[in-house]
């Protein structure tokens, strides 16, 4: 057989294929403090399955991304099967199975974004960190995704960073916007 | 943020005196303050809970569910459904065992009229539609009104449980729903005993992770059990057997919001509201290229002239109407030969479109169609959930063909396929309405902007972006002349 060079090699696709749910302990891996919050999920839930989409938020909010780690605990904690939380996992815009920044840039590119100057917003964010969709910079600060429609049409275009709404954007301000959250990480960490 | 000081009003008694005056006109959105909403108790003071407590305490919930049928409401998520008729075919308020073979007949459930408990409302806050964001300014202006309206209809439905399906990218609206929730446990209307009375009711946010098909109701209710928000297969319908297989009510935040208003007024007033024969008031909105975009509640039937040139501001930087999709992203292109017809139900569909979620979608004739028309079927393709064919492939073939188009390396042949896509994606031929919703601005464009495709294909280029460029070419010229003057 050929050598085969494409993007679909069997190691690419799965990565995760070296993790078995054996390797994992979720009692271990979980911290005491997110295992309380999904039991309170849990309650609210007639079934423990059913809190699978909070579980992932929670995990998520304290770790910044779903390891396949992460992943396979949360299953065990909900007692279902890691291959069906993936399946709700990669379903979700808002769920990253991938390491990101320390701020996730969600650009909205629908429709009302679309009519009053997106392109122009998507190009300065592009040129001003230096990356594209699905990247994140070197320095680790910014991913850049997009979004469908936020809900800010009567203010476009927007974008959301870390559950804020930042709207009417222009060139100016959303170099100013970045910037700004740059530095407030710079001095975080002084 | 500022603190609300306990014990004194936070909210400013002129502001409150001059939202008042419109407490009839405009039920839905005379109490929204969308920079600090009432609190529990503002909200009472303001005419709140006048209606849950008429429900709870003198009605029965047949009789609240005849005073909503009679009202005539219909459904505002983008369906327009009798919400009347949508509760009663919850088991629990049917008189009468129906009939072996009906669809709604799932034996032990539909067993006498109390199912206490039996049954689930889930208000559907999943708004993700496009060009759509009216039920924000309800959820974040007023979020007590929406708290009493799922406490009248989970007490119509006989439901012990309720959810509000809020969409993740929400943060605010989840914190403002919470604390009202708070609030209504403290103040005895959510738990149990509610009021005295010996109705119980807990209610919860859940907040979902950012997925349009979750506002489809079947899709909710999987993504709600935790399971891959695929839309299920209908019958049985959700009021025979929804979430966890029991009885569930899925409604739109603006249609509950209605509820409140109409226990209060009557369902005779409610009729008033509107000219026409759809009754009412409806938030109507209005973005992109217009110049003064938002909200508005107005009676049932407003024309679209009206609200594009009187509440909308008009078209913006002296462009011209091109077209404008008047209620969503999935609704059918409409024109200026259209702009008298009114917005209700009827008469748009009549007009060859659907009033969907009573927005605006505005485009200018300097801005390509085409392009807008791509980016509306990138959202479908990308938001598809893959389930059936039709939609899952469908979808993404049309976005190759428009970029194509778009990009000026269409050919005839292309148009032709793009139609026979539009019926293969058709109604009927698909899980679900997804893709069905895609077609409708994609034929419609087709049809109304028949010329700008053909002219993208003459051309071999987007003529808008030619236009644009030559423009900014000429500016630069004109700006070397003028630096070259000084």
């Amino acid at each position: 057989m050929k050598n085969n060079n494409n993007d679909f090699s069997l190691d690419q696709r799965i990565p995760s294929m070296m993790v078995t749910d054996e390797e994992v302990d979720f009692r271990q891996y979980l911290s005491s403090g997110e295992l309380s919050a999904i039991e309170h999920e849990v309650s609210i839930m007639e079934t423990r399955e059913s809190a699978g989409i909070e579980a992932l938020k929670i995990v998520q909010q304290h770790r910044g991304w779903i390891s396949d780690d992460s992943l396979i605990s949360i299953a065990q904690c909900l007692n279902i099967s890691s291959a069906q939380l993936e399946g709700v996992a990669t379903f979700y815009n808002l769920i990253y199975r991938q390491k990101v920044g320390h701020f996730v840039i969600h650009l909205c590119d629908s429709i009302s974004c679309h009519l009053t100057g997106y392109d122009e917003i998507l190009n300065v964010i592009k040129r001003h960190l230096n990356i594209d969709y699905g990247q994140t910079t070197h320095d680790g600060q910014f991913t850049l995704l997009s979004n469908v429609c936020l809900g800010s049409c009567d203010k476009s275009p927007a974008m959301m960073i870390d559950g804020k709404h930042y709207q009417s954007l222009t060139a100016d301000s959303v170099v100013a916007i970045l910037n700004g959250l740059s530095q407030s990480v710079g001095e975080a960490n002084d | 943020m500022t603190e609300p000081t306990s014990g004194n009003d936070p909210i400013d008694t002129n502001w409150l005196e001059q939202a008042l005056i419109q407490a009839l006109t405009k039920p839905l959105s005379h109490l929204i303050n969308l920079e600090q909403p009432l609190d529990f108790d503002a909200y009472v003071r303001a005419g709140g809970y006048v209606g849950a407590t008429k429900a709870l305490k003198e009605l029965t919930p047949k009789a609240v569910l005849d005073i909503v049928s009679e009202s005539g409401l219909k459904g505002r998520g983008g369906a327009g459904f009798p919400t009347g008729m949508k509760w009663s075919c919850v088991p629990a308020l049917q008189e009468k065992k129906l009939p072996e073979d009906s669809p709604f007949n799932v034996g032990s459930h539909n067993q006498g009229s109390h199912n206490q408990g039996n049954s689930y409302l889930i208000c559907n806050a999943d708004e993700m539609e496009p060009g759509t964001f009216k039920d924000r300014y309800l959820i974040e202006g007023v979020p007590n009104q929406l708290i009493e309206s799922m406490i009248i209809a989970s007490y119509t439905i006989s439901a012990n449980k309720a959810y509000i399906f809020l969409r993740g990218e929400y943060f605010l609206a989840a914190q403002r729903l919470q604390e009202a929730i708070d609030q209504a446990y403290e103040n005895n209307w959510l738990g149990e005993n509610i009021q005295g009375t010996e109705y119980q009711l807990d209610l919860y946010v859940h907040t979902s992770a950012g997925r349009y098909i979750c506002g489809e109701e079947t899709a909710l209710i999987n993504a709600l059990e935790g399971k891959r928000a695929t839309p299920r297969a209908k019958p049985p319908f959700p009021q025979v057997s929804g979430l966890f297989g029991k009885p569930t009510v899925v409604n739109n935040v603006e249609t509950l919001s209605n509820l409140p208003h109409i226990l209060k007024h009557g369902s005779e007033w409610f009729k008033d509201l509107s000219p026409n024969s759809d009754p009412g008031t409806k938030l109507y909105a209005a973005c992109g290229q217009v110049n003064n975009p938002g909200v508005w509640e107005l009676p049932m039937g407003v024309t679209i002239r009206e609200l594009l040139y009187d509440y909308a501001g008009g078209m913006k930087d002296g462009v011209n109407l091109k077209g404008l999709l008047p209620g969503g992203a999935s609704t059918d292109f409409l024109t200026q030969q259209h702009l008298d017809t009114p917005m209700d139900f009827d008469s748009i569909s009549k007009a060859g479109s659907r009033l969907g979620t009573g927005g605006l979608i505005v485009l200018g004739d300097k801005h390509c169609p085409v392009a807008m028309v791509l980016n509306l079927l990138q959202f479908f393709a990308q938001e598809s959930c893959g389930w059936c064919t039709p939609c899952r492939d469908g979808t993404p073939w049309a976005v190759e063909i428009l970029t194509r188009i778009e990009q000026g390396e269409g050919t005839q042949k292309d148009l032709i396929q793009l139609n026979e896509l539009c019926d293969f994606m058709w109604l009927g031929k698909t899980h679900c309405a997804l893709a069905p919703g895609a077609v409708e601005p994609l034929k419609s464009a087709m049809r109304y902007f028949k010329e700008d495709f053909e002219q993208h294909i003459e051309q071999g280029c987007c003529p808008f972006e030619k236009e644009k460029q030559k423009k900014q070419e000429k500016l630069a010229s004109n700006t070397m002349e003028t630096s070259d003057d000084e």
